[in-house]
């Protein structure tokens, strides 16, 4: 099944555009489209006429161009006839953004587009879905051009059985600085879903990592897809909802008992090489975190801070999130403490964290990290920066940056994020380290480089 | 492949939606899994007969349909060192609802744990680890993988139990023998694996293991609907 011409259309056909209001969902993909993606777009609507000074097509068929992406949007009951007219017209591939189908107990409609779509081998996605989002090339969203919080292009491809979840980890994304290689809202998946998505982005370019939010599994669908997660390169993530619904159905054995929906859901995924984000905060530190780095850690952190306060916060968090912060050895200590600014080297305390205290300065910060960069006895380095010190400065996060890149470990940055430290941030982010806006989410992003098994 | 004698209790445990304690025992030996001597009795001459062939103490158990779980019932005596106790034991169990005899087992002594698996909607057979007997869903110290599993895997499953020190030998208690218990598991994850058209879930509880060997005591297994 080749789902390209649905990631990078070149023709593009909306179906169901409205005469009179321009706030239907297909008016609004329409005009968000047109002229502002490489794509060409058509407008079908079996009356014809025009919108917008351009020609509106009563049928697929009409358009003088094969049509790489179909976006459906009429009401449920004409897409059997929509999708019949796709067929015929050669369509490559479609989004069926109409709701109104098994999850309104139309059942009966939904299969009868799958049935069809199968049969012609016209790969969909939905049907009750927001399409497709790939930064640069096409935009199948119902949502206003001027709402869209839209992230930078990077690493990460969100596959989403909710729309809702999917623009609001888009806005988070943003937030936080992650990248993203395209957004997929699958719906009802009713005939592309998570397992073929995965095939696909395995081999994508653009895409470093592989997110899901899931609700559930069709049967044995589940187990499917976690043997294809388990021999993917790339890393998966998966967030998944309605961890406690079948908890309390009556069964008659212990095991069954035990072994209730969630719990199965969270050891398959564990064995089989996927990480669970167990919350959004972990959602969006694990995407961020393994867009940077692909090679998995073991979990030895040292910890670099301006303050004592917080280097017992992120031992803390460390500890509860599986990791080691072991002591440093006294040849570390002394060989961080010989290259620290003077006024510093009498009052930092150099175990593990290394708290340079509010004195230091970027030097103190740069020195240091190049010793732990160095030393076997870590293999993760995240650093606790307070941009309220006063000796330091906004080319900290590009110097931290460089001894990063030359040692190839992991670096790992909690910067507050309020818009005043941006260009600080930046300097971390734009150069490769990630920066969390909590210490909590630094240490997450450890934790996901941990769990992250080698291939 | 399911052997042609499986297949045969399965066709007739289809009744009642659960396999007897007998004929689950069967189908475990029959694959290789090793399970304490056993006898069926419905009258005092059975019992006895049966008794003094495995040799004293025994256990004693309801066999019935209409009970699934026995110790909620009443239904399991351990201990019996002689014909008068089976036989005032086989009077009791005989007046439980669906009485169709009594099982008379070898005791067998060690760490008692629970195998299980669960014929999950969305990923297939499920495996369950953990610390077993009746506490197993107070402690809920349990282990679970998807099936088939690896000999790692099941190592994995034991390294996970909160109590994985009882088995490896906590304050000069015998260790049990690992390999048994992996060899168990994984070769248990296949069955599951060649059942799992027929099956919705299965008990082995417990499972006596000590330093020589696993010994599947317990096991009820749940046919799907």
């Amino acid at each position: 099944m080749n789902l390209k011409p649905l990631f990078e259309p070149k023709t593009m056909a909306v179906i169901g555009v409205s005469a009179s209001n321009d706030r239907h969902p297909a008016n609004v993909i329409y005009d968000k489209n047109n002229h502002r993606y490489p794509v060409k777009v058509y407008a079908v609507n079996p009356r014809g006429g025009s919108l917008h000074n351009e020609t509106v097509y009563p049928r697929v068929a009409e358009i003088p161009a094969k049509i790489d992406l179909a976006v459906i949007a009429t009401r449920a009951e004409l897409v059997p006839d929509v999708m019949a007219d796709c067929i015929a017209a050669g369509v490559k591939s479609a989004t069926v953004i109409s709701g109104g189908f098994s999850e309104g107990g139309r059942g009966d409609l939904q299969d009868r587009i799958v049935d069809m779509a199968r049969e012609a081998g016209l790969p969909f996605i939905g049907p009750n879905c927001l399409g497709v989002y790939v930064p640069f090339r096409v935009d199948t969203f119902f949502l206003p051009i001027e709402r869209m919080i839209k992230p930078e292009a990077g690493g990460v491809t969100f596959v989403s059985q909710s729309g809702g979840i999917l623009v609001d980890h888009m806005i988070k994304f943003a937030q936080q600085g992650v990248g993203m290689a395209k957004a997929v809202s699958i719906g009802n998946k009713a005939f592309i879903r998570e397992k073929e998505l995965l095939a696909y982005l395995a081999h994508d370019p653009a895409t470093k990592v592989i997110a899901y939010y899931i609700e559930g599994f069709g049967e044995g669908e589940g187990r499917e897809f976690v043997q294809a997660a388990d021999v993917c390169s790339k890393p998966v993530v998966i967030m998944k909802s309605g961890k406690t619904a079948a908890g309390n159905r009556a069964v008659s054995s212990h095991t069954a008992s035990l072994a209730g929906d969630y719990a199965s859901f969270a050891a398959a995924v564990a064995q089989h090489n996927i990480i669970e984000a167990v919350s959004e905060n972990e959602m969006v530190s694990f995407c961020e975190v393994l867009s940077s780095y692909t090679r998995p850690i073991e979990g030895r952190i040292g910890i670099i801070t301006g303050s004592g306060g917080h280097g017992a916060m992120a031992v803390d968090a460390c500890s509860m999130a599986g990791l080691a912060v072991p002591e440093f050895s006294d040849q570390t200590k002394t060989d961080i403490k010989n290259q620290l600014t003077e006024s510093v080297r009498a009052i930092a305390s150099l175990g593990n964290p290394a708290d340079l205290t509010g004195s230091a300065v970027d030097d103190d910060f740069v020195a240091c990290a190049r010793v732990l960069a160095a030393s076997p006895e870590i293999d993760c380095v995240v650093v606790l920066l307070l941009p309220y010190i006063p000796g330091v400065s906004l080319d900290i996060g590009v110097r931290l940056s460089s001894v990063c890149r030359q040692s190839g470990k992991p670096f790992i940055a909690y910067v507050p994020h309020v818009e005043k430290y941006n260009m600080l941030i930046e300097g971390f982010e734009l150069n490769g380290i990630p920066a969390s806006s909590s210490i909590e989410g630094a240490v997450l992003m450890a934790k996901a480089l941990a769990r992250r098994q080698s291939c | 492949m399911l052997k042609k004698e499986v297949k045969a209790i399965f066709e007739k445990s289809r009744k009642w939606g659960w396999v007897l304690e007998p004929d689950a025992k069967k189908i475990l030996s029959l694959y290789g899994f090793k399970t304490p001597k056993f006898g069926v009795a419905a009258t005092e001459g059975e019992a006895v007969a049966a008794a003094r062939k495995i040799g004293y103490p025994v256990v004693a158990k309801i066999v019935s349909p209409a009970v699934v779980h026995k110790s909620d019932v009443k239904g399991v005596v351990v201990g019996i060192k002689d014909d008068e106790t089976l036989v005032r034991t086989l009077a009791r169990l005989s007046k439980i609802d669906g009485f169709a005899g009594m099982l008379i087992a070898e005791m067998v002594k060690g760490l008692e744990l629970i195998v299980g698996a669960k014929n999950d909607f969305q990923f297939g057979p499920m495996i369950l680890l953990g610390m077993g007997g009746v506490g197993v869903e107070i402690y809920k110290d349990v282990s679970l993988r998807m099936a088939p599993l690896k000999t790692r895997d099941a190592d994995h499953m034991i390294q996970e139990l909160a109590a994985r020190k009882l088995l490896t030998g906590y304050r000069g208690s015998e260790p049990v023998n690992l390999n048994a218990l992996k060899k168990t598991i994984v070769a248990f994850s296949h069955l599951m694996m060649d059942m799992r058209d027929v099956v919705e879930s299965v008990d082995l509880n417990p499972v006596m293991c000590t330093a020589k060997s696993c010994i599947v005591a317990d096991a009820r297994i749940m046919l799907k609907k």
